[in-house]
């Protein structure tokens, strides 16, 4: 370790002088364009991040994104509800690539606040119809064999502020509602196991411990195919706003279901209709009756740039991107159009291809600044085609809240200012 | 509460029967309501005042890490039959009946779950008044964006269905659960068995289930207790109904001769902090 790193007038030296140099770049570039081509100062000038030594192995034990990054977070929308311990932020979609969600930016989605548990104070029960009610820890959980999977979760209200025509204006709150991390944990069925699941036993009730002791009902046959009860995303223990220390993943199923802060399943012959499957989680449609047990999330796609968050800023060449995905199974095509659905071409997938997961997909155009008019349309393995808002509002009315999966279109107009507009 | 049940009634029914569209809208009753097109439009100029307020918060620092590079999945295994389960691990230990008892405050629709207890619809009535009021309204009419409890009755086909347990909610053993886990909100699981079931019962009286203040509900009745839309709901069925969305080829060219913008997020407004005037070079 050297002094100077450390001297606190030189560092506030270094703050000024770095300030000032970026002023001066910003003035030349802006010189640059109005006149003939000038040298770049942040290249014919020694930088400041060239000169001194930056910070060292000791400052940041657990790293953190830029300072340049700070504006890349989750976004609440304060007049949706009426507490904020009960309520939902959405992901940033526009400013990510790949397929991974990074677990800071994963939305929120809380009835009762973040329960705050030690993991030495957290217990999972599972009785019921079983042989043997059992009680394990997290070490108990921690010694079971484990598996690694990524999956996306999206809310089921995804989309559901749209169903009436467009209203947000950001892919981040029409489309972030969707996260897509890689989960470690036990499959359920090796719990089931333990306990011995009664021949009866069709339901699970999976309730979590926050202060809503929130709760759903789980078909037996999905618990014994795919879920999992995660303790890592992304390779780290769950954050502590995504169920930390134990939370069940339902591959491909609404997020209301994957409970958060998991401590108890019980299992029964019957579904136990909580709250959350009756008077919410289910999809009221245009001749009043309601739609239950709408488990599964139908194959969706969203083009994240240009999105209205982020407009385009450069004629000639750009990248469109998006995402898309599926609950019944993988992605197999993603079409996109420029101009309003009239014509179309296929995206070019990029990453990983994986079963209920987010899909990155690209179009690699160029721009010569006429208004655009864009959309992307997702296949999946099962051959569904992600249908228009129009199309699934002739079948479902517009009061159905939930699993809004209809095609979204962004307007880009000439300034490359972009716009949640619905088209006819 | 010294009010009589008597008086709230008549308030109440004057409440209810004002026209839907005077009233303040509500978020729905988990506290996420999704906003209507005409909600928004008219919630524009309080959100300009709260603006500032949403930037300061939008823009607060969050620690945030970078996501790991992922390793191919292996593809899904297929579901294990229940007979084939693998050899147990000896892992977990006997939950004794006092554990069982403490955690399993569950209650479904056929009583299962149900404790023993009672109570009327005058004291659920001095509960709600102490406990529940200062969000859900004296009436059930909801204060603010909190959820509505009472009313709704005929508005499921309308512009905005008001969702409560006369209206919409199927079961009330859903009610019973909820209270008895969640409310009173940011103090749950501190009403005992008798007190919840007081609390059920007025909101029966609120929705006009039950006509009379000494109503009493107890584990003896429960389940004779029926609701109206009950025969509403039935299982999904999208793979029938939708079908029309599976095996479509998809049109690539010339596929509508014109195209029109019909609707536009801007005209709202209601986005947080969505201003940002782009620059093309």
């Amino acid at each position: 370790m050297t002094s100077q790193n450390t001297d606190p007038s030189l560092s506030r030296r270094r703050f000024l002088g770095g300030a000032t140099a970026a002023g001066a770049g910003l003035a030349a570039v802006g010189a640059a364009r109005a006149q003939a081509p000038a040298p770049d100062p942040l290249i014919t000038d020694v930088q400041d991040w060239n000169r001194y030594l930056g910070e060292g192995v000791d400052k940041r034990p657990y790293g953190t994104p830029s300072r340049f990054e700070k504006h890349i977070v989750r976004r609440d929308v304060s007049w949706l509800t009426a507490s904020p311990e009960s309520s939902v932020n959405f992901t940033p979609l526009h400013e990510l690539d790949g397929i991974i969600t990074p677990s800071g930016l994963c939305f929120e989605r809380h009835h009762g606040g973040i329960a705050d548990i030690d993991p030495a104070n957290h217990r999972l029960m599972i009785h019921g119809l079983v042989d043997k009610p059992l009680v394990f820890t997290m070490e108990d959980i921690r010694r079971m064999p484990r598996q690694n999977h990524v999956h996306f979760l999206e809310c089921a209200a995804n989309s559901g502020m749209e169903w009436r025509g467009a209203q947000l204006n950001g892919c981040q709150f029409t489309h972030g509602m969707v996260h897509n991390v890689m989960y470690t944990g036990v499959p359920l069925k090796l719990l089931l196991a333990e306990a011995g699941l009664k021949s009866n036993a069709k339901w699970l009730m999976l309730e979590g411990a926050d202060s809503s002791g929130m709760n759903r009902s789980l078909p037996v046959m999905k618990a014994l195919d795919d879920v999992l009860i995660a303790f890592a995303m992304n390779g780290e223990a769950l954050r502590p706003e995504q169920g930390y220390p134990l939370r069940a993943v339902i591959p491909g199923w609404e997020g209301n279901l994957w409970v958060k802060w998991l401590r108890r399943i019980e299992a029964g012959d019957k579904p136990w209709q909580a709250r959350e499957e009756t008077s919410k989680y289910t999809d009221l449609l245009a001749d009043g009756r309601s739609r239950r047990y709408t488990f599964i999330m139908d194959a969706k796609s969203v083009v994240t740039n240009p999105s209205p968050q982020a407009p385009l800023k450069h004629k000639g060449r750009n990248v469109l991107s998006g995402l898309a995905w599926s609950g019944r199974g993988t992605i197999t095509r993603v079409d996109v159009t420029l101009d309003g659905g009239r014509n179309w071409q296929e995206a070019r997938i990029d990453g990983p291809v994986l079963d209920k997961s987010l899909t990155r997909f690209y179009v690699d155009f160029d721009w010569g600044g006429q208004e655009l008019l864009i959309q992307s349309r997702a296949t999946d393995s099962t051959g569904y085609l992600q249908p228009t808002k129009d199309e699934l509002r002739k079948v479902r009315g517009v009061n159905s809240i939930y699993h809004n999966n209809g095609i979204q279109t962004w307007h880009v107009k000439g300034n490359g200012e972009t716009e949640n507009v619905e088209i006819g | 509460m010294s009010r009589s049940v008597e008086s709230m009634r008549s308030t109440k029914a004057l409440i209810l029967r004002s026209d839907p569209k005077d009233r303040v809208s509500k978020g729905a009753s988990d506290g996420a309501g999704w906003i209507t097109l005409r909600d928004a439009a008219a919630r524009l100029l309080r959100m300009r005042a709260v603006r500032g307020l949403a930037l300061a918060a939008a823009s607060a620092f969050l620690v945030l890490s970078a996501a790991p590079l992922i390793a191919q999945q292996k593809p899904q295994s297929k579901p294990a039959p229940q007979a084939a389960a693998p050899a147990k691990l000896n892992l977990g230990r006997p939950a004794l009946p006092e554990e069982i008892k403490a955690w399993d405050i569950d209650v479904r629709p056929d009583g299962l779950g149900l404790p023993p207890g009672k109570g009327t619809v005058k004291q659920g009535d001095e509960l709600f008044q102490a406990q529940c009021a200062s969000c859900h309204g004296e009436f059930g009419q909801g204060n603010g964006r909190w959820p509505v409890l009472a009313g709704g009755r005929g508005s499921l086909k309308g512009d905005r269905p008001e969702k409560t347990l006369g209206s919409f909610w199927p079961d009330l053993s859903t009610a019973f659960d909820y209270i008895r886990r969640a409310m009173p909100y940011g103090n749950a699981q501190s009403l005992s068995a008798d007190e919840t079931y007081a609390l059920t019962a007025y909101l029966l009286y609120l929705n006009d289930i039950v006509k009379d203040e000494e109503f009493e509900l107890s584990d003896r009745n429960f389940t004779s207790v029926k609701l109206p839309n009950a025969g509403n709901f039935y299982d999904d069925d999208r793979e029938t109904t939708e079908k029309a969305f599976w095996g479509k080829e998809p049109c690539m060219k010339n596929c509508k001769p014109e195209v029109r913008i019909t609707g536009r997020a801007a005209v709202l407004d209601v986005t947080p902090d969505s201003k940002s005037a782009p620059k093309v070079d």
